[in-house]
């Protein structure tokens, strides 16, 4: 009997690792092995037909950490990210706030959450074409501004400048605020908000008081989608500001597009760090697991 | 008894062309010459294989010439299928490089090439197959337009036309037996303007930095394509003579960049574009009013019967080209039916239904065959329009008594003083540039 009922024993332990294996799997193969991989040909160098040369260098790397450019890039990369940080975290909150409190149907509730996704349906370059005839120097927000009298010029600032980038950075990323944060909100018990104001709290109160620290998992959440979509994007950066300003994933694309795919790589690897080492912050104010 | 007739015909088919290669291998000029100028009198497709319909070539590249309408008749004329992949000019060189296997025919521009060839993913093409390669434009064979032409700065096509032999990936400095591609289209690039919005003529590439248009300017954000403009600009304005635009030095790359950013930082540009669209939109909306420009965008701007023209300037113009390589695992029927469709390339359909886009095809006077007499007038010559000049698929591109921007072909491909490069300071360079769009 023993000797039957050791080895079941034994692979009653192993279950759960069967059970993880597949995803650890498909992590192991797209995720890990991707990421090892660049950082190894991050070390090496190249030539101009794009062949990587097994030599191993750190050029790569002291061409990226000690480049002015660089430092400046990430300046003006995470100024657009503060920026819209903000924006987002204000708009979105007030967003779901509306959805959760003062929506009392669901029906209605799903319907303006897909209002919500309609940014997402048209592809970047005809985003970026759609608001030239809005912000544009001969657009309709100018012509009502001449119209009105309030300028007697166009204002230039409105398109392809950091305004513009801010403008289509929260036009289009306000949603990731907005799903997490009202997750969080529609699982607060509204007994609690009842006994805050039997408690004879005022309306700040409440949302101070008791809002905001249970939404703080969707805040920390959204935070990061905000963090890693502005941080990592090309696209929107170079469209919307006619490509006069830079990006971190500008840097790179310029970098692939002639071939110099270690110099790309180390470049990605340091993104990488800064990226986790802002998550890794944000994680530590706010506990999300606890939460979830 | 039809398909017995098939069969036979089939079997003499394979039979002859197993003879022509054979003989080729062996290198008997002789026998190939024959069995190649019998298709020319009777036509295509020259391989009499049935299963060369079963063939299917795969290509790729720019949007430029990666035009269904080729696929089309390609199906119609030779039998087999042309499968096109259309790219941008950057990944084009990507996939050029690092998915030789990828691709049968590599459809690529001739500074791409120059970084392509040299890793050995194509395998050079046998001048003698090509029945009418003595007919191309000398542009890719000497450099020279006529003999007396000097040779433009930057990647001349024909400095990368030539390999030394049949397993070379080494340039050759004079036209050898061996060819990297067969010439395709190319053209004569300039800046664009809005002639209602500048409000005087514009004759310089210096034009494009001048004050009055501060802030109503764009140029494109392609390093290698987009220092070119700039040098152009910096030597219009009389600030340096470059040794060879194409292929600066350091201090050169410095310069140039240098200049730019002060530009920039003046408020000079509005903005820098990378796609067609883009430019095409800037200018007709008038958020600019000069540009670097591609000729098919001019065009697109003026079909919203918005006035733009494509400025001849008096520095000249920078060129591209591109052409047509064999990816070097091809062989067997699929080489038959490349070799056969790079014939059939320079056999006049195509050239005309390039050249009526604006374009300019390799070997001129096939392509004339193809083009009315007026289209011929207009594109080719320089002459004003007798009727409406219309675009292959029926659009109506200019109105009768129009006239070509900068004229002829010998007038436009007679300007030429720089060809898109890759320089050998590529790294540096686009270490500069991206300071230039971060400043």
């Amino acid at each position: 009997m023993t000797t039957q009922v050791v080895p079941t024993f034994g692979l009653r332990k192993l279950v759960p690792y069967f059970q993880a294996a597949p995803l650890t799997f498909i992590l192991a193969l797209f995720l890990v092995f991707p990421i090892v991989t660049i950082v190894i040909i991050s070390f090496f160098d190249y030539n101009s037909s794009g062949q990587i040369l097994p030599r191993i260098i750190i050029d790569n790397y002291t061409d990226v950490l000690f480049s002015n450019t660089t430092w400046r890039t990430y300046l003006s990369t995470f100024r657009f990210v503060v920026i819209v940080w903000v924006v987002t975290l204000f708009v979105g909150f007030w967003v779901s706030y509306f959805l959760v409190f003062h929506i009392r149907t669901n029906t209605v509730r799903i319907a303006c959450f897909l209002i919500t996704t309609i940014p997402f349906w048209t592809s970047n370059i005809i985003r970026m074409i759609s608001w030239v005839p809005l912000l544009g120097r001969n657009g309709l927000v100018n012509a009502l501004l001449l119209h009105l009298g309030i300028t007697d010029k166009p204002l230039e600032f409105l398109l392809f400048s950091p305004f513009s980038v801010v403008v289509a950075f929260v036009h289009l990323n306000t949603f990731l605020m907005i799903v997490p944060i009202s997750n969080s909100m529609a699982r607060i018990d509204t007994r609690l908000i009842e006994a805050a104001k039997d408690a004879n709290a005022k309306g700040w109160q409440i949302l101070w008081n008791v809002i905001i620290p249970l939404s703080k998992t969707g805040i920390a959440i959204g935070s990061i989608f905000i963090l890693t979509v502005v941080i990592g994007d090309f696209a929107t950066v170079r469209l919307m500001s006619g490509g006069q300003s830079a990006s971190v994933g500008l840097m790179m694309a310029n970098q692939i597009s002639l071939l110099q795919y270690p110099a790309a790589a180390a470049n990605a690897v340091v993104l990488l760090a800064v990226v986790l080492l802002v998550v890794t912050a944000i994680l530590r104010i706010v506990d999300i697991r606890k939460e979830l | 008894m039809k398909s017995g007739d098939k069969g036979k015909n089939n079997s003499k088919a394979l039979r002859m062309k197993g003879v022509s290669r054979r003989s080729l291998l062996k290198g008997g000029a002789a026998v190939a010459g024959v069995a190649i100028g019998s298709g020319a009198i009777t036509g295509f497709p020259t391989i009499w294989a049935q299963n060369i319909k079963n063939v299917t070539l795969r290509q790729f590249g720019t949007g430029t010439s990666g035009l269904n309408g080729i696929s089309v008749k390609v199906k119609e004329d030779l039998g087999f299928t042309l499968q096109q992949n259309v790219l941008d000019t950057d990944a084009v060189m990507q996939r050029a490089i690092t998915q030789p296997d990828s691709y049968d025919i590599a459809d690529i521009e001739y500074f791409s090439t120059k970084k392509a060839f040299p890793t050995g993913v194509m395998q050079p093409i046998e001048v003698k197959k090509i029945k009418l390669f003595d007919k191309i434009v000398p542009i890719f064979i000497t450099g020279k337009l006529t003999p007396t032409s000097t040779i433009a700065q930057g990647t001349a096509p024909h400095t990368v036309e030539f390999v030394e032999g049949k397993d070379s990936v080494k340039f050759a400095k004079a036209p050898t037996e061996w060819a990297t591609l067969v010439p395709t289209i190319y053209n004569a690039d300039t800046l664009g303007i809005r002639p209602d919005l500048t409000g005087r003529p514009i004759t310089s590439w210096k034009d494009l930095v001048d004050p009055a248009f501060k802030g109503k300017a764009a140029t494109l954000n392609i390093p290698g394509i987009g220092i070119m403009d700039a040098a152009m600009v910096v030597e219009a304005l009389g600030l340096h003579t470059y040794a060879d635009k194409g292929n600066m030095t350091k201090a050169e790359i410095d310069l140039t960049m240098a200049k730019m950013i002060e530009f920039k930082k003046a408020g000079q540009f509005r903005a820098f574009w990378k796609s067609f669209d883009e430019s095409v939109n800037l200018m007709a909306s008038g958020e600019v009013v000069i540009q670097s420009m591609w000729s098919p965008a001019v065009a697109a701007v003026r079909s919203k019967g918005i006035p733009c023209v494509y400025q001849p300037l008096k520095e000249g113009y920078r060129s591209w080209g591109s052409g047509l390589g064999i990816a070097k695992h091809l062989k067997g029927l699929e080489l038959d039916a490349a070799y056969e469709y790079l014939n059939w390339y320079l056999s006049g359909w195509v050239g005309g239904y390039l050249n009526r886009q604006g374009y300019y095809s390799a070997v001129l006077e096939t392509a004339q065959k193809f083009m009315s007499a007026d289209e011929w007038g207009f594109w080719m010559e320089g002459k004003v329009a007798a009727g409406d000049i219309k675009s292959p698929d029926g659009v109506v591109m200019e109105k009768a008594g129009a006239k070509r921007d900068g004229g002829s072909f010998a007038e436009r491909m007679g300007h030429v003083v720089c060809w898109n490069s890759v320089m050998d300071e590529d790294r540096y360079m686009v270490q500069k540039w991206n300071e230039f769009v971060a400043a």
